[in-house]
């Protein structure tokens, strides 16, 4: 079987790629397609640091089969600038309020972020606890990015 | 990691036909999250994935008086179900807390039970909700009772070319509540020391004590006070995770308590019992100990809840009773 050629669509543009049947998402976006902002911590789906949208909805692509993402819409931290490379209001709310310390849980984060927000524009505080527990974050100690995510939601 | 083809049939035959044609060398793979982490921590070495995403109709949860489960039915479908929570609740509890929403939007009900963890969230809610597992290979259908479908840690009665089609669980009795408790350390992204799920039918939903369960009164008075109402269980089961070198059912305390009144006294002795049945062993979440003391705890706490959300009293206290 050897490589596969995948089409999908990755950050609004139609990307066509070569790969290997066995490697995972992460691997595809890092390795292959060169979009280092998804970060690998734990690699076994513990620490969301790996976290993208795939159809909207948050997955950790570190133990997603690559193979999976042929015909879907996948979106990583590199998607949320708009067209003039302004940041995401949600980004520019995480650097605004100290949510960001070694940033290397921040691309996982934001994206869990945006996630929770889409389906839910108004969470509670308890929400928001319950939105981000997929992503483990070793500096902050979370009260900043609940601020964060807060904020942008209207609620500070 | 390992290296592996990764077939995408589109429909069940061939899906069939490809895994007898690969047999011990070829694995099914659902959301991947088992499969993917034990290739990585080389504790499965598959030569071929076979996945089931592509297959139409495994993903959906019908109800027809019979309610039908996909095997390819997310965890996060199940938590969104209006459904499921009302009627068949102790399913929702468990895949409320069951790893990150990131793992619930991929992990599979399916994949759940065929990896056959002691551990596995959804296994006693199935056990007390009475759910027929249906098998299905290239040469036959069959169903099994979810009792008979576990057969060790990591083992089931599966066949090599054997995949689960459909979990069907029938509409419980009328007056029918049912709980589960995941014991663990923390909220999220933790495996539980104990999974306790309990489903209780009464022959009636209004008692006169109704109010007594808004209050934080003790479970040991509220149920003598209960006493008066002459409440008959009319079905009960109990079930236990990490119990067991399988996830179990405690038939000998259910058999305690099917068809008699509830008391303190005898949901005290089904407690009991429970604990007698079970064979906790010790290990690093939780001492045998610890398991034996939580069983007697937590079977008479989700017999409360089950209770509860019988009689469903219009006021709850807040923040919710926790039982
Ligand atoms: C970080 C993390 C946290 C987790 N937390 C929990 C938790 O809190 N509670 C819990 O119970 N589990 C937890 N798990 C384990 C896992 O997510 C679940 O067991 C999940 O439901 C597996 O589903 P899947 O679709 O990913 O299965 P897969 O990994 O795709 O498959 C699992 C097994 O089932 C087989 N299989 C899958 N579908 C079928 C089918 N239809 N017929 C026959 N065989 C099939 C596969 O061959 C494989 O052996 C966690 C896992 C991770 C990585
Ligand atoms: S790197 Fe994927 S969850 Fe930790
Ligand atoms: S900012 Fe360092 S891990 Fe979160």
């Amino acid at each position: 079987m050897g490589k596969q050629t995948l089409s999908f669509t990755l950050n609004g543009e139609p990307v066509s790629v070569e790969t290997e049947s066995h490697l995972t998402l992460l691997q595809l976006l890092r390795d292959k397609l060169e979009l280092i902002g998804t970060k690998e911590g734990c690699g076994m789906g513990e620490c969301g640091a790996c976290t993208v949208l795939l159809d909207g909805k948050t997955v950790n692509s570190c133990i997603f089969p690559a193979m999976e993402v042929d015909g879907k819409n996948v979106v990583t931290i590199e998607g949320l600038t708009d067209a003039q490379g302004n940041l995401h209001p949600l980004q520019k709310a995480f650097v605004e309020y100290g949510a960001v310390q070694c940033g290397f849980c921040t691309p996982g984060m934001v994206l869990a972020a945006k996630s929770l927000l889409d389906e839910n524009p108004k969470p509670t505080e308890e929400e928001v606890r319950h939105g981000i527990a997929g992503n483990l974050c070793r500096c902050t100690g979370y009260i900043q990015i609940i601020q964060a995510i807060k904020a942008v939601s209207g609620q500070i | 990691m390992k290296k592996f083809d990764y077939f995408k049939p589109t429909s069940l035959e061939e899906a069939l036909t490809l895994f007898a044609q690969y047999g011990e060398k070829a694995k099914w793979i659902a959301g991947g999250t088992d499969v993917i982490v034990m290739i990585k921590q080389k504790t499965m070495t598959p030569d071929v994935l076979i996945s089931l995403q592509g297959i139409p109709g495994l993903g959906e949860i019908k109800f027809n008086g019979t309610l039908s489960i996909g095997p390819m039915v997310t965890h996060r479908m199940i938590e969104k179900s209006e459904l499921i929570k009302k009627d068949f609740s102790a399913l929702a509890d468990a895949v409320s807390w069951l790893g990150s929403i990131q793992i619930r939007n991929v992990a599979t009900i399916g994949g759940n039970i065929c990896t056959a963890a002691p551990s596995a969230d959804t296994a006693t809610p199935l056990l007390v909700l009475g759910t027929q597992v249906k098998i299905k290979s290239l040469k036959e259908e069959r169903t099994v009772p979810i009792e008979a479908f576990f057969k060790g840690p990591g083992a089931t009665v599966l066949k090599t070319g054997e995949m689960i089609k459909e979990l069907m669980i029938p509409k419980p009795l009328p007056n029918t509540g049912s709980a589960y408790y995941k014991l663990q350390r923390r909220l999220a992204l933790d495996l539980p020391i104990l999974g306790v799920s309990v489903l209780l039918s009464l022959d009636k939903n209004k008692v006169t004590c109704s109010d007594m369960l808004c209050t934080t009164s003790p479970i040991s008075s509220i149920l003598h006070k209960m006493e008066e109402d002459q409440i008959i269980c009319k079905e009960v089961r109990i079930a236990l995770g990490v119990a067991a070198p399988t996830p179990m059912r405690a038939v000998k305390a259910e058999g305690l308590l099917r068809g008699k009144p509830l008391s303190d006294e005898l949901l005290e002795r089904v407690a009991e019992t429970a604990v007698q049945e079970a064979q906790p062993r010790d290990s690093i979440r939780g001492e045998a100990w610890y398991r034996r003391d939580m069983i007697r705890v937590l079977v008479k706490r989700m017999a409360m809840k089950s209770i509860e959300r019988v009689i469903q009293p219009e006021e709850t206290v807040f923040p919710e009773r926790l039982w």
